[in-house]
């Protein structure tokens, strides 16, 4: 029925929905020579065959793109890595679903003993794949080079500090003129290896002011939570103050400032793959076949970025099933190539140091 | 008026069907039953029946999973803030996310539904025909987006947007309580995550209550128009008492998808385990974005600690639920008479 007598204006009605979503992740292809060399060069040595792993979303990009030249190499293989999460890909290995799993930390304690049961007549091994630096991003309009001490950082992110004009701030920064900002320090608020090795360089290089435990759940008080590395990015580049850390790659993308992060032998070091090889060179390598690392984030090295994380591949050197064997023997071979190597290091990833790369090819030389 | 046979409870003696039908369907039926008959009157029950099962089987999976990680609690789960099962010893409680979850749905729904209706009632009784079928059609298509698409609006677009209104708010009403801020910040609030909420569960209880306004019978809305009412006086008189029983399930519906939304929520929300009626300030978490956030990194007991926490929502959802029925239930016999 109708109401209305009165003649009604057409009335024009538009929606736009404008979105943007932030690309994580260059698709970038040419690998650059890198001055890192692995013992084994060279092409592919192919496998065919299908094989499932999953577990760090830190190292899925490193993974992705490992995977489309491999399988590109070799046809007949399939490799199908899902980034579900360290704790994820863990358990899956236990659980027998998958044959390598990629995690942020070393396997151990019960669950590597309920892991060795697949391991029939060889070992469980945690090989050191991925490594890549975690870059220090901040918006703070007209201040480049922020230089930064493990102290101050961690003083930043406990709370201890509230402004960026803050005295021990401008002790790490001589000549630089800093605004009273009130820093907003950002974390993730997801589970994340990120974290995890944030928090253990703050505990392992500045003890006395960061009282929190390390590990993949943020524990201290205070400051914002974000999800995923580019809400940490996002939340980052939409507040003034903002403080936060991410894999270099996002920080690339989004094109913030990164802070220079002083090492153990007392230099400022801006971050890049390079400086971040020759930190991760400052570890000590568990002896073979478990080559798991220990970080020395006190070492004197010079030139060294000290925050990174490494990324290990899990699996059996036997106990496999023969097929999958053959391939992951084969594809982990290449990943710790040079050709390997090299191939991610426009993503943001470092190239794992000579002689570590070396000890990693020869345990998965011994996969049978 | 129809009764519609649900198997035995039929027999309503006012219940005048088809001629056919004469005879009571109950009773000693069973030659008169066919096959179709019988195979569809079990199919609807199997459906009834599957889905009890599925409720209790979640339910049951629920507690099950939960209950070491309960055991192994050295905080009180429901007093605790704190939420750290993945630590030795793991203390975790879901005081603060409860908290969070109920505000941010509340505040959403106190957005949301005035707008909602407003939006039903502008089809229904103002917009001619030509606007008010693309309106609903664009209302309908808000519902198609998914919640991951509303986080990231919400994050990146919304958020720096917002920042502006939030501050003049604290500037102007920070004697309020509810509107002042911890340090003098605002950003991804409460506020904003409602705000984001309010737009999702928009086009569900427009959409519903469109339905509902649709239905409100002809005669009840010419006897107000005749007795003098203007249209403002028909929608309160005949439309509203009308709709409202149908407009009350429709924001229950909205209510849940708030309470249970889960990807957006954690994009929004800075994630931290604290009790503030600051609705402003960067601060806050829900159930579901907790989970979302834990559980890719979570070891057994965090595992446990978040379906117990998936528990408590699915608890509160279902109390909603019967709240709302109830309410529904009072009003059903005022609806037709007013």
């Amino acid at each position: 029925m109708n109401i209305g007598k009165r003649q009604v204006a057409v009335m024009g009605l538009a929606m736009s929905a404008v979105l943007g979503v932030a690309a994580c992740g260059s698709d970038n292809n040419t690998a650059s020579p890198s001055s890192t060399a692995g013992t084994a060069t060279g092409a592919i040595s192919c496998a065919t065959g299908s094989i499932v792993a999953s577990g760090s979303t830190a190292q899925k990009n490193a993974m992705d793109e490992w995977v489309k030249k491999y399988q590109t190499a070799c046809s007949g293989s399939t490799i199908n890595y899902q980034a579900v999460g360290s704790a994820a890909g863990k358990q899956a290995f236990v659980d027998g679903k998958i044959d390598f799993a990629g995690s942020d930390s070393a396997i151990s304690g019960d669950q590597a003993t309920s892991a060795a049961k697949r391991c029939t007549g060889g070992q469980l091994v945690n090989l050191p794949m991925v490594a890549g630096p975690v870059a220090v991003i901040y918006n703070l309009a007209g201040v480049k080079d922020l230089q930064l001490s493990a102290a101050t950082l961690a003083k930043i992110y406990s709370g201890a500090i509230t402004k960026w004009n803050d005295p021990v701030i401008a002790a790490d920064n001589p000549g630089l003129t800093l605004p009273s900002t009130t820093i907003v320090s950002v974390h993730r608020s997801d589970g994340s290896g990120t974290t995890d090795n944030l928090t253990k360089y703050l505990a392992g290089a500045a003890a006395s002011d960061w009282t929190f435990a390390s590990g993949s759940d943020w524990k201290a008080p205070g400051g914002q939570g974000s999800k995923g590395s580019d809400g940490v990015t996002a939340t980052v580049k939409a507040t003034a103050g903002a403080i936060g850390y991410v894999e270099l790659s996002f920080a690339e993308n989004a094109s913030l400032s990164t802070a220079k992060i002083k090492n153990g032998a007392g230099e400022y070091v801006a971050v890049s793959t390079e400086a971040t090889s020759k930190g991760v060179s400052t570890a000590k390598v568990a002896p073979a076949p478990d080559l798991k690392l220990t970080f020395d984030y006190t070492a004197t090295t010079p030139g060294a970025y000290p925050i990174y994380l490494v990324t290990y591949e899990i699996t059996c050197t036997q106990g496999l099933a023969a097929s999958q064997a053959t391939l992951v023997k084969s594809f982990l071979t290449y990943t710790s190539s040079t050709n390997g190597q090299a191939a991610i290091a426009d993503l943001g990833y470092a190239p794992l140091p000579t002689d570590l790369a070396s000890k990693v090819s020869s345990v998965v030389a011994t996969i049978s | 008026m129809s009764s519609e046979s649900d198997g035995q409870g039929a027999g309503s003696p006012r219940g005048n069907g088809p001629p056919a039908l004469k005879k009571p369907v109950s009773g000693s039926a069973h030659a008169r039953v066919s096959p179709a008959d019988l195979i569809f009157k079990n199919v609807t029950r199997a459906a009834g029946i599957g889905l009890l099962v599925l409720i209790a089987a979640i339910a049951a999976f629920l507690v099950i999973e939960a209950t070491s990680a309960l055991q192994a609690n050295t905080g009180n789960f429901f007093t605790t803030t704190e939420w750290f099962p993945n630590a030795s010893p793991p203390v975790f409680g879901i005081a603060a996310l409860l908290f969070g979850t109920v505000l941010t749905a509340v505040i959403a729904m106190i957005i949301a539904v005035p707008v909602a209706v407003g939006i039903a009632l502008f089809i229904t009784v103002y917009a001619p025909r030509r606007l008010a079928t693309p309106l609903a059609f664009i209302v309908d298509l808000l519902a198609a987006v998914p919640s991951v698409v509303f986080g990231l609006w919400g994050l990146i677009v919304l958020v720096p947007r917002m920042n502006g209104l939030q501050q003049w708010l604290t500037d102007y009403f920070g004697w309020i309580p509810l509107f002042s801020t911890d340090d003098g910040l605002v950003g991804r609030s409460i506020f904003v995550a409602s705000i984001v909420l309010a737009i999702m569960i928009l086009p569900i209880v427009a959409a519903i209550s469109r339905e509902i306004f649709l239905q409100v019978p002809n005669p009840h809305k010419e006897a107000a128009l005749a007795l003098g009412a203007t249209r403002w006086e028909m929608i309160r008189t005949a439309v509203l008492p009308y709709g409202k029983p149908g407009v009350i399930s429709a924001s229950m519906l909205g209510l849940g998808r708030a309470m249970g939304e889960t990807i957006a929520v954690a994009l929004v929300l800075p994630a931290s385990f604290n009790i503030s009626w600051h609705i402003l300030s960067p601060a806050g978490n829900t159930i579901a974005a907790n989970v979302a956030n834990g559980f890719s990194e979570a070891n057994p007991i965090g595992r446990g600690a978040l379906i117990a926490s998936g528990l408590v929502l699915f608890i509160v959802t279902m109390l909603v639920n019967i709240m709302a029925r109830a309410v529904i239930a009072r009003r059903r016999e005022f609806s037709g008479a007013t």
